[in-house]
């Protein structure tokens, strides 16, 4: 057994090595990356033992030397996007990461009639690097978890988004991470803040996706939305199928501001997506809706946290989980109600599709409420297809194989509709029909009441 | 067109069908009644293929082949419908996805051409119209969220757009109110053709007031136990279906 001080000894020498090039960067965040890096020194990678990760094992990634990719080279160079990562060409600004890496060459960000300011990380760091300090690292606490405790350590680049006052963006934005194989096992760790300022709407896409190889992504994504802001955002995961995925999202919203986010993990060996939301003003409005899809050994677990400050708020969360073969799916939903959060309206439902008798999933909601004039409910279900809906399917015609692959799809498909951009909801129905289980003989289903 | 012989059945080893004799033609309406637990809709399950019904013994013949080799698929491409008493809701999926994809599966068993969105859409419309369904149901998710007697049209709606050659009805008059009753029936009186045989199981001799059968059999206990035309319904919708079980009492050895 590897003890932590062995495990974590290999990220405090390269974080000593970093250390020496941090002399660019702002005081301020020189102490914050070495506080996290002696959090995680006396955390060390979590196990099955603490709670919030009772159902998820990652030894195997506290077993492997992951290097960061930015110190590495990769195989090949990229020279364009892959046409399987994108869902066509994209209807607005577009800022691309190799490894976590900004690359200039596969963004487009000129050219946009979006308001939206959208930067890298990397360069704000050296030209602007106050302006963030308002904001970077102060939501995504780093003292219990090592992973957002090793980003904020690590962390090299990322995407800045700022959505300036009482501005609406049409075009929605793409901030892509694309990692590529190495001869040695890569880590990178993407770090995105998003920035709406009050009065402002906007719709932003983060995807993940990676050819096949063993490597890591450990990613935090910071949201702040001020008062009256709307932010529509989505996360696809598309890592290779090796891949170690790791990511905590955090916002924090305030008065009357409504935001959304949509999860979507297809990809990955072992994944593991933290979802945070503080609601911290009358009248905000948060949904948080996921689809998990896994096949082969994949380990996928979604853990969410919503939490209820203010009164007055409103919470929607729907996540849905397809589980084939030996895959694994973990939902494990907490939402806190404070003292004072009166007239809470909050409602969760989880539900898992299992194709296969070595399908499992494992579903957890809690709920904390301190307060006494709220609603709140809860649901989860773990199901197979209904065998009275195959046979109703199977007597007009429909083949078995068509009728199970028909009715999986449907299942995804209250959450696919749920996808406001229209390139991504119809990118994802197609990736979706011709991925699912089952060989299915009939047209992707593109009708939709609306 | 559909030959029954000595049909056996059992549902989780309880012998439900007794030994069943019924032949049907093309053109004619069938209407299969009986008291509640008599067999009827295990019968309409058995011949569209649920595969939780056992048959034990006995034979089913569709235009001269073997029926219960056929998956419930192939019976549906071979031309067989039923109208299922509960109609399933399958969220996600809409109607008209649904029915092309389902007319297709069975044109392409036919040897025809596919039909493409165009030509199914003219398809839907001339039905729609024919059948006195509106629009709203059609583009809905599939019996999501409709009203018994919605499920109910839907069902005929299918009917109409599958076309098939032998339609069973199980029990599409149950529950509805009148309206909804006189759609249903006019839509299968539309469909009524030489090419086409019907068999209406019902409960109620009521829906026959609408449609007028040739022939009508009494189920009593997984056997048909009384056969006649259509002035026999009336006199069950008249003296029940007791006197019929008392004759059937007296009339058979008991065990």
């Amino acid at each position: 057994m590897i003890s932590v001080t062995e495990e974590s000894g290999l990220y405090q020498s390269q974080f000593a090595s970093l250390e020496k090039s941090l002399n660019a960067e702002p005081s301020w965040l020189v102490g914050v990356r070495k506080a996290a890096m002696d959090r995680f020194s006396i955390l060390g990678f979590p196990t099955t033992s603490e709670e919030e990760w009772r159902f998820t094992n990652v030894a195997p990634i506290s077993r492997i030397p992951f290097k960061p990719a930015s110190s590495l080279s990769p195989r090949l160079g990229v020279d364009r996007v892959p046409e399987e990562f994108v869902f066509g060409s994209w209807p607005g600004p577009e800022i691309v990461f190799v490894n976590g890496r900004f690359s200039q060459k596969l963004s487009s960000l000129q050219g946009h009639r979006s308001p939206i300011q959208i930067e890298n990380l990397g360069a704000l760091l050296v030209s602007k690097p106050d302006l963030l300090s308002t904001h970077l690292s102060r939501h995504a606490g780093y003292d219990e978890h090592a992973f957002v405790a090793l980003n904020t350590a690590f962390f090299r680049d990322g995407s800045v988004i700022r959505i300036p006052k009482d501005t609406v963006a049409e075009e929605p934005v793409h901030v892509l991470y694309l990692s590529t194989a190495h001869e040695e096992p890569a880590v990178s760790y993407p770090r995105n803040l998003i920035l709406a300022e009050s009065n402002t709407q906007a719709r932003i896409l983060e995807s993940y996706a990676g050819q096949d190889s063993l490597y890591m992504t450990n990613a935090v994504t910071e949201i702040f939305l001020d008062e009256n802001a709307i932010v529509d955002h989505y996360r696809l995961q598309r890592e290779g199928i090796r891949a170690f995925h790791v990511s905590t999202l955090q916002a924090h919203i305030s008065r009357d501001s409504n935001f959304s986010t949509h999860s979507i993990s297809l990809g990955g060996a072992l994944v593991r997506n933290d979802v945070n939301v503080v609601l911290d003003g009358e009248g905000a409005e948060a949904v948080l809706n996921g689809l998990y899809l896994g096949r082969g050994q994949q380990h996928i677990d979604n853990h969410t946290r919503i939490d209820h400050a203010k009164a007055h708020c409103s919470s929607r969360e729907l996540y849905k989980g397809i589980l084939d073969e030996r895959a694994r799916g973990v939902f494990s939903g907490r939402i806190i109600v404070r003292q004072g959060a009166q007239k809470t309206d909050s409602k969760q439902t989880n539900k898992n599709l299992l194709l296969s008798d070595e399908a499992l999933a494992n579903t957890n909601p809690q709920l904390e409420i301190y307060a006494d004039d709220v609603k709140c409910t809860h649901g989860a279900t773990v199901g197979q297809l209904s065998s009275e809906a195959i046979f109703y399917l199977r007597s007009r015609g429909i083949g078995l194989e068509s009728a199970r692959h028909l009715l999986t799809y449907a299942f995804a498909s209250d959450l696919t509709n749920r996808i406001k951009i229209a390139s991504v909801r119809e990118g994802l129905e197609r990736l979706l029909f011709s991925n699912l289980p089952g060989t299915g003989e009939l047209e992707t289903p593109h009708e939709r009441p609306d | 067109m559909l030959e029954i012989r000595n049909l056996h059945a059992k549902v989780e080893n309880k012998p439900i069908l007794r030994g069943i004799d019924l032949k049907v033609k093309a053109g004619e309406i069938h209407a299969i009644m009986g008291p509640n637990g008599s067999g009827k809709s295990t019968l309409a399950q058995v011949l569209s293929g649920r595969e939780s019904y056992q048959v034990t013994e006995g034979e089913v013949l569709f235009e001269g082949q073997n029926l219960l080799e056929f998956s419930p698929e192939e019976r549906a491409r071979e031309g067989i419908f039923l109208a299922f008493q509960y109609p399933v809701e399958i969220p996600g999926v809409s109607n008209t996805y649904f029915l092309k994809a389902a007319l297709n599966s069975i044109r392409k068993h036919r040897g025809e051409p596919e039909l493409d969105a165009m030509d199914f859409l003219k398809l839907v419309r001339e039905k729609m119209k024919l059948m006195d369904i509106d629009q709203g149901l059609i583009s809905r998710p599939v019996n999501e969220g409709f009203s018994g007697g919605e499920k109910k049209k839907n069902e005929i709606f299918q009917m109409a757009i599958l076309d098939p050659k032998l339609a069973i009805l199980d029990e599409t008059d149950s529950g509805l109110d009148i309206d909804a009753l006189k759609i249903v029936a006019n839509g299968v009186n539309v469909l009524h053709a030489k090419h086409r045989a019907v068999v209406v199981i019902t409960h109620y001799q009521r829906l026959l007031n609408y449609i007028v059968p040739d022939f009508v059999h009494v189920l009593v206990n997984g056997r048909i136990v009384k056969s006649g035309g259509k002035e026999l319904a009336l006199e069950l919708e008249e003296k029940g279906y007791g006197w019929i079980e008392e004759e059937v009492a007296s009339a058979v050895p008991v065990r």
